[in-house]
């Protein structure tokens, strides 16, 4: 065998020693964050909880609760998120860190710092709250609180995304349909936003499953009642406390198929480098 | 068609001003090209035609109509971008129709002014995404995108500088063709002053946001009015050189020149001035009327029928090119008598750049 062109036997051994290891330890790693999810799901599908589902009213309404509350949050987010990731993205003003700045807090904020936050503008003696319960509208503990609690929490990973989106829209383009004879409402329908498109999707479904997933500010902020603020996350937790173990497990399937829905997406769609926080920048 | 009048425009950005007191008409069905370094305000005047940007000051006519507050959709123009600006989400043949769906054009018109566009181009299958096609083909979508429109103006802003030599000068005779057969007219941005002098009708000339001179190409090549324009127009570049008046000489840098008569009068004021003179104006041999510029040949490149001398002259820091005709075989080393005719020499005002020529004329008017 001739040496010195593939180097010396020790170092190649090393090298080899170095790559197992190396392995050894992403396995356990892997395993250490696949094992849970997959005993989740596994344990729903063989103590036959997730045909359970249909016998727990908890479950059933919380899973109505969570599809109805996530989808007008969806829309208020897109509604306001929309306009403001455009200005963030293409206007410069005095301020506008601070406007980031403000943006960004929900996503580093711990959710239940956010409820009680939200409490003491909204709830009955909060600073919004008081006068709007003097005119009859109560927000606190009510259904209304649970698309309040997941659009503040979700709508930043709208927000950000799509204003990366928007910003890497070529102006050119959009001076082009300018000069073509469009309007800016038209060029910013034809032009601009399905240019975004990715980003833009991928932001609404980054915002959506943030919203699914939304426990500490809904506990918080709208309480746990069965059939009115009761989501999916909270029926996990409720159904444990009450011992009834498959009814969570069920509950926690249904979350577990989402986020999976989620990933498969993204990879079906391309949404990947959309996704990439790092390039909001 | 129509005119276009720049009226004492001003641009601002903040402090700076990007386009100062242009003065400007473009004829109608004229070719005007818009030529200069970047950052002379080329780009943005043309953009203030488009309504891409606004105006900060002056009045801007298309036709009769003042368009200073007119949305860029009512202004009846085409344009090409240099980076083509094709919809990527859209096929070839929705590019092209784009404009016209919004002007609410007929569904059958649309589609004849399409394959018209289309066959003139050579553009194939029509089904396709711009990003399925070459740079050059691109640029004919980008073209075809604005000739459907049948606009009054067509606004280029140097679509030729994304394409390799061969398809640019392929390209630019197209364009010149193109205008023949439309007429309408057309305002051109470039660097390039090849492409400047090959397809303007007339060239107007910017630096650091001010017109330095309008007129047809030829006129700038043969009487340039700034020493900017001199050494812009024309390739190889003008050789200058810094002299002094000394009675019915201008002497400098070992090179001495009888000044012209017809600069002879109205030069009393200014006694510091640049010679300028063309590399290829510059001949060997006997030649009547003329300064003789004594010089050794350190480079020669052989172009062909012509050879591009680099010359050195006693007393003058850097080149002066020359071109003269291949048959003179010039070796490097050798020294030579290099022939101006007379009626070739330049003469400029050092402080103010003027043409001396041209401030006499101005001062007679």
């Amino acid at each position: 065998m001739p040496t010195g062109v593939t180097g010396s036997a020790p170092l190649r051994q090393r090298a080899r020693w170095g790559d197992t290891s190396l392995a050894v330890l992403a396995g356990l790693f892997a395993v250490f964050l696949g094992l849970p999810v997959v005993t989740l799901v596994g344990r729903s599908v063989l103590s036959g909880s997730l045909a359970g589902i249909a016998g727990s009213s908890a479950v059933l309404a919380a899973l109505g609760i969570s599809l109805v509350t996530t989808a007008i949050s969806l829309v208020v987010t897109v509604s306001i998120g929309l306009p403001l990731a455009f200005v963030l993205a293409r206007r410069n003003f005095r301020g506008k860190w601070l406007v980031e700045a403000i943006v960004d807090l929900p996503i580093v904020l711990p959710p239940s710092v956010a409820g009680l936050a939200l409490l003491l503008v909204l709830g009955r003696r909060g600073l919004l709250g008081g006068p709007l319960g003097t005119a009859g509208l109560d927000i606190a503990f009510t259904t209304v609180a649970v698309v309040i609690a997941q659009t503040f929490v979700s709508a930043p990973f709208f927000v950000r995304s799509a204003r990366a989106g928007l910003a890497g829209v070529d102006r050119d383009l959009e001076d082009a349909a300018r000069a073509d004879g469009a309007s800016e409402l038209h060029l910013f329908r034809t032009i601009t936003v399905p240019l975004a498109a990715p980003a833009l999707a991928a932001g609404l479904v980054m915002s959506w499953a943030r919203a699914l997933g939304e426990f500490g500010a809904t506990i918080m902020f709208a309480g746990n009642v069965t059939g009115r603020t009761q989501t999916l996350p909270l029926v996990v937790y409720s159904e444990f406390q009450d011992g009834d173990l498959d009814a969570s497990i069920a509950a926690a399937a249904i979350l577990v198929f989402a986020a999976l829905g989620i990933l498969v997406a993204v990879r079906v769609f391309h949404w990947g480098r959309a996704l990439d926080v790092r390039s909001l920048g | 068609m129509a005119t276009v009048t720049f009226d004492h425009v001003w641009k601002r950005f903040g402090d700076f001003s990007a386009v100062k007191d242009l003065n400007l008409e473009i004829g109608d069905g004229e070719f005007m090209v818009l030529v200069g370094p970047s950052g002379c305000g080329k780009t943005t005047s043309l953009r203030m035609i488009a309504g891409l940007e606004e105006v900060s000051d002056g009045n801007l006519k298309i036709g009769d109509r003042v368009v200073n507050d007119i949305a860029p959709k009512d202004r009846d123009i085409a344009m090409v971008f240099q980076s083509y600006a094709l919809y990527p989400h859209m096929s070839v043949y929705d590019n092209m129709a784009f404009g016209l769906k919004l002007r609410k054009v007929a569904k059958s018109d649309i589609d004849r002014r399409v394959k018209d566009a289309a066959r003139i181009l050579g553009l194939e299958n029509l089904q396709k995404k711009p990003r399925e096609l070459s740079g050059g083909q691109r640029q004919r979508v980008a073209l075809g995108r604005a000739i459907v429109r049948e606009p009054a103006v067509f606004l280029m802003d140097e679509p030729l500088s994304n394409l390799d030599a061969k398809l640019r000068v392929q390209t630019r005779a197209e364009i010149a063709r193109l205008h023949q057969r439309l007429g309408t007219t057309t305002v051109y941005v470039t660097h390039d002053q090849v492409e400047a002098m090959t397809m303007g009708t007339r060239i107007a000339v910017m630096d650091k946001g001010e017109l330095q001179q309008v007129g047809a190409p030829q006129d700038l090549y043969d009487s340039p009015r700034k020493l900017f324009v001199a050494g812009f127009i024309g390739s190889p570049a003008m050789n200058f050189v810094n002299v002094e008046r000394d009675g019915d000489f201008v002497k400098g840098d070992g090179m001495a020149f009888p000044i012209p008569t017809r600069y002879r009068s109205g030069m009393d004021g200014t006694s510091t001035l640049v010679a300028g003179f063309r590399p290829e104006h510059l001949e060997l041999g006997e030649l009547p009327n003329s300064a003789t510029i004594r010089a050794k040949a350190d480079v020669v490149e052989f172009l062909g029928d012509e050879e591009l001398l680099h010359v050195s002259v006693q007393g003058h820091e850097g080149d002066v090119v020359a071109v003269v005709s291949s048959e003179n075989r010039v070796k490097p080393g050798d020294v030579l008598d290099l022939k101006l005719p007379l009626e070739k020499l330049h003469l400029f005002d050092q402080g103010t750049g003027d043409s001396v020529a041209w401030s006499q004329a101005a001062a007679a008017a």
